[in-house]
């Protein structure tokens, strides 16, 4: 394979060289030209076109842009002239289509760099590998050792994430079914406005078109696949709309007032990690008073001790932990 | 479907002005800053060298020095002017690299959060449209302990052993251990420090907010030179071949224990639960899962568990005095 044989190249390269050959000079042809291009004079330039026939030249072509512009490259279609009707032709505009000037300073490159490693899920790892790779083509020196930071790894093993981050995109109505706990799975109808990843789960918000209200799901309890309803561009997220407000309506409310256990010595250390008062009770149990914020898993807490600790008071959260612990033994109904 | 030619000009558009700003580059590196292999490298080069301007007579093609490729191994691209600038992000290039940064900077310590600021300020005007598509997504993290987190982070920059005393609340212990950091990661809404474990012998895994004790030694960290911070793409908890295998009925109340934690398999029992396998690493920590569900999950196996949780359960009944 030479370069002397210009002209007549066809050679015994594999198809997949020859179509990336023939896209990369359509792309070619349509940046550097001043005007649009005529279709004709496509057909005559770039080679692989030039020696089919018309129809499947018109099928090459469309199929062509089609994958260019799926990749991100923007093609006009227009006319050079508008007072005579001539025929159409095509361009890519060098504005739409490079990236524009970007600087970024050595610790600023180097947190791109740590970027491209957060995303666990396979196509958003692919996208921002690309982003990155485009940002070191424009000169962008990466190097990650600029800059220690803690690592976090976004991951997103939900089958329901892919299709609506898409739809969250592109603005698109989704269904989808749906099983709040401990209920039979519903069928919901939503535009979604957001995801959101609210430590480590993933969520989805919406206005639930059935309920005619805003609803956040999440991801996990998505029981089947989503279905796409309807064109992209079909809502607006109303201005204004504060997703992470709306998130921390998820968070458990810190209640008040204190809980009091016995602690055999030297166990529940958790416990005594966060104790507002430890006073020896003699024979080898401690008093323990801890601010109670969150009952139910302090109850947790407490039966995972075992016979290590005693939950003395509120009366109602110990007897709590004794209906925990007769569901254990048997003695009581799983609800 | 996605095309392997239009994966290729995807590379090639971004291959060209790369070579424009680096003479001479080995394509050994060209392959591992483009993460494939050195041959697909060459093989776009030998695309490449037949592309060019329209009706272009040979001295108007692409030139690369195929002879300095061949002989030294480096790669010399000319006569492409005209492709001086990588193609623009797309939409979800921009926004997929966009809360990428801002997930660091959720948990980013001070010192470290104005590169990322800087970082992204730059990007959402090179890219406006994916920074419009962020306002749809959002990351919450929590904040890293502001007592562990500096201490550990500054260890890992000066690559020093740290001694910690670590809780492990389901065995309600505390162990002392000499640990060389590798790296400080958030995952599943924690932090940990990975690192190796000179107890353990081994790479372990450290919930910063578990850590009880921290001092940074004045030891520098010396892990065995395969040591090496874990692929945690299929998640945190990756048992090995010899962890216990669990089969366990789940409640309706107890079907999140699915969610939370990986499943080998999952079937409906038909009353609204679920029967599940998992692989578990410690026993411990699936007897206090037991324990926590508080009747939510039942085990069927392994029995001699199930009979260690009920009788823990009896033993602590007692003190209360009811039956």
């Amino acid at each position: 394979m030479g370069r002397d044989c210009h002209g007549g190249r066809v050679a015994s390269r594999d198809v997949t060289a020859r179509k990336s050959e023939r896209l990369m000079n359509l792309v070619i042809t349509l940046l550097v030209s001043r005007g649009y291009v005529g279709k004709d004079r496509i057909r005559r330039v770039v080679d692989g076109y030039r020696d089919q026939s018309d129809e499947a030249f018109e099928k090459m072509f469309e199929r062509d842009k089609e994958e260019l512009r799926e990749i991100g490259i923007p093609i006009d279609l227009g006319s050079n002239d508008k007072m005579f009707d001539d025929e159409p032709g095509y361009r890519i505009r060098r504005d739409a289509f490079e990236l524009p000037r970007i600087d970024l300073e050595p610790d600023e490159a180097a947190a791109v760099g740590l970027a491209a490693r957060v995303w666990q899920h396979a196509r958003l790892a692919r996208q921002t590998s690309t982003a990155v790779l485009k940002l070191k083509a424009a000169g962008v020196a990466v190097d990650t050792t600029a800059l220690t930071l803690v690592e976090p790894l976004l991951a997103a093993g939900e089958p329901a994430f892919e299709p609506l981050w898409d739809a969250v995109v592109a603005h698109r109505r989704v269904g989808f079914p749906y099983r709040r706990p401990g209920q039979q799975p519903t069928d919901r109808t939503i535009e979604p406005w957001g995801v959101l990843s609210w430590h480590g789960r993933w969520y989805v918000i919406g206005h639930d078109l059935d309920r005619d209200s805003v609803r956040m799901f999440r991801l996990s309890r998505v029981t089947g696949p989503v279905r796409a309803i309807g064109s992209a561009s079909a809502f607006e997220v109303p201005p204004g709309t504060d997703l992470r407000a709306l998130a921390r309506q998820l968070e458990p409310r810190p209640g008040d007032g204190t809980a009091t256990v016995r602690l055999l010595a030297g166990h529940g250390q958790a416990l005594r990690r966060r104790a507002v008062s430890v006073r020896d009770d003699g024979g080898g149990w401690d008093v323990v008073e801890l601010a109670l914020t969150d009952p139910v898993s302090l109850a947790e807490e407490v039966v995972v001790l075992g016979p290590a600790v005693v939950l003395v008071a509120p009366a109602q959260l110990r007897a709590a932990v004794v209906r925990r612990l007769r569901r254990l033994t048997g003695t009581e109904e799983v609800a | 479907m996605s095309d392997r030619a239009a994966e290729q000009v995807q590379r090639m558009l971004a291959l060209v002005p790369y070579l424009k700003n680096r003479a001479g580059v080995p394509v050994d590196q060209v392959a591992r800053d483009f993460g494939v292999a050195p041959t697909t490298i060459v093989r776009d080069l030998n695309v490449l060298w037949f592309c060019g301007l329209p009706e272009a007579v040979t001295g108007e093609m692409i030139d690369v020095d195929m002879d300095a490729l061949e002989s030294e191994g480096v790669v010399r691209l000319d006569n492409a002017d005209y492709l001086a600038r990588p193609l623009r992000l797309t939409v979800h290039e921009a926004l997929a690299l966009i809360v990428a940064l801002r997930t660091l900077r959720e948990t980013a310590v001070a010192g470290t959060a104005d590169a990322i600021d800087g970082a992204l300020a730059k990007l959402e005007s090179a890219a406006a449209d994916g920074a419009a598509a962020a306002q749809q997504v959002h990351i919450v993290s929590r904040p890293v302990d502001p007592d562990v987190g500096p201490a550990v982070q500054q260890a890992l920059a000066q690559g020093r052993r740290v001694h910690l005393d670590y809780l492990v609340p389901s065995r309600d212990e505390t162990t002392a251990r000499d640990v060389d950091p590798l790296r400080l990661l958030n995952a599943e809404g924690h932090a940990y420090l990975e690192g190796w474990c000179h107890r353990a012998e081994g790479v372990r895994l450290f919930r910063l907010d578990r850590i009880v004790g921290l001092s940074v030694l004045d030891e520098a960290a010396s892990p065995p030179a395969d040591a090496r911070p874990r692929d945690l793409s299929a998640g945190l908890f990756q048992p090995g071949e010899d962890a216990l295998v669990a089969i366990l009925d789940l409640a309706v109340s107890a079907r999140w224990v699915a969610e939370y934690h990986p499943v080998e398999s999952q079937t409906e029992t038909g009353d609204g639960g679920l029967r599940v396998r998992m692989r578990v690493g410690d026993p411990a920590w699936l007897e206090s899962l037991v324990l926590r569900a508080s009747g939510g999950v039942r085990v069927v196996e392994p029995a001699e568990l199930a009979e260690r949780v009920t009788a823990t359960a009896r033993a602590a009944l007692d003190a209360y005095a009811v039956p």
